[in-house]
């Protein structure tokens, strides 16, 4: 995002949490509808705050209410808790060139607070240009940023216990939409990148309605197998002229 | 809290963090053989592009909705235009919502 800043600790915390602002007013409603609708759901204040605090992972946390009120056993909230993170697999090994020579103190946190937004911003800047030492800390800073904003929506859902109307409407989600989209287009450098978009947008719409996210994943290892091959064929083409 | 609550949200929480922490756990013990790193570059672009096509086409979620009255698909393209052309993020942003919540208030 913005790239010209003297890269402290400070101004890339900062920096990190900035660039995350238009995710920031994105999860929002989802915080507030989250916390609105647990108690309908069966769980107390004490547990809707806790489950924000501890696992901190929207989609599952959202349908682990339907879940619960539909009265499912533990081992199934768990196991399909399972299934929807599992995209967050992809993310832990595509940054861990990025996070490997941190110590313990730093991967353990960043681990806990890795999300679809706070990869999508900080694999940007992973991949800027510069060679800042420091680029953990616009790591943290997006993610602490991504995490307060959680809680504190779900927080503002729980005591109001309703939902302002038609917040679900208000169309904020698109933030994402348009950041999720400009990072995409930055990164589609060659044919192999475009491929791969056009194929997992292909089997992400064909896909959709998977339960559990598993469209979404379904769609993520489809663009990166193209991806794979096209770069392959390209390559040895290029061995072969 | 309940018991079960409790022990729904240590549960959930276990397999959440061990799902991110996975790979983060090997630290600079382990490289990715070369296939592996290649096949990783794609990530970002196939996860993001599976995340934004679907919410963009059917913005209810159910239906198709592919034409200029969609604010979504609008804004996305404006965002896309913007990055594709100026190669600045946050003037695809800008530009993008802009266009989104204005085409939404113009079509209100």
């Amino acid at each position: 995002m913005t790239t010209m800043f003297h890269p402290t600790r400070h101004g890339e915390l900062l920096q990190g949490a900035r660039d995350s602002l238009p995710m920031l007013a994105g999860a929002a409603p989802f915080g507030i509808i989250f916390g609105t609708l647990a108690g309908p759901s069966g769980l107390s204040l004490l547990g809707a705050m806790g489950m924000s605090l501890f696992v901190f992972a929207g989609s599952s946390q959202f349908i682990a209410l339907t879940l619960l009120s539909g009265g499912a056993g533990l081992a199934v909230i768990v196991f399909t808790t399972f299934v929807v993170n599992l995209r967050h697999a992809l993310y832990s090994a595509t940054l861990l060139p990025h996070v490997a020579s941190l110590g313990q103190r730093w991967r353990i946190p960043l681990a806990f607070w890795l999300t679809d937004e706070t990869f999508a911003v900080v694999q940007h800047r992973y991949g800027a240009a510069d060679a800042s030492p420091l680029k953990h800390w616009y790591h943290l800073g997006s993610s602490l940023a991504m995490y307060g904003n959680w809680i504190v929506w779900t927080l503002v859902g729980v005591l109001l216990g309703r939902s302002f109307e038609g917040l679900d409407k208000l169309g904020l989600e698109f933030a994402m939409v348009a950041t999720f989209t400009g990072i995409v287009v930055s990164l589609l450098k060659s044919r192999p990148m475009v491929a791969a978009a056009i194929a997992a947008g292909a089997v992400a719409l064909l896909a959709r309605d998977m339960p559990y996210k598993l469209g979404l994943l379904l769609a993520a290892l489809a663009g990166v197998v193209v991806g794979v091959l096209l770069e392959g064929r390209t390559a040895s083409k290029e061995a072969q002229a | 809290m309940s018991q079960y609550e409790l022990a729904v949200i240590l549960g959930m929480t276990a397999v959440t963090f061990l799902i991110r922490y996975s790979f983060f756990a090997l630290g600079d013990k382990v490289q990715f053989p070369p296939l592996v790193k290649r096949a990783l570059r794609y990530v970002p672009v196939a996860v993001l592009t599976a995340i934004v096509v679907p919410m963009v086409l059917l913005p209810d979620g159910q239906h198709w909705q592919l034409d200029w009255r969609n604010a979504w698909l609008l804004g996305a393209l404006v965002s896309a235009f913007i990055a594709w052309r100026f190669n600045h993020l946050l003037a695809a942003m800008g530009g993008g919502m802009a266009v989104f919540f204005l085409w939404r208030w113009l079509l209100a």
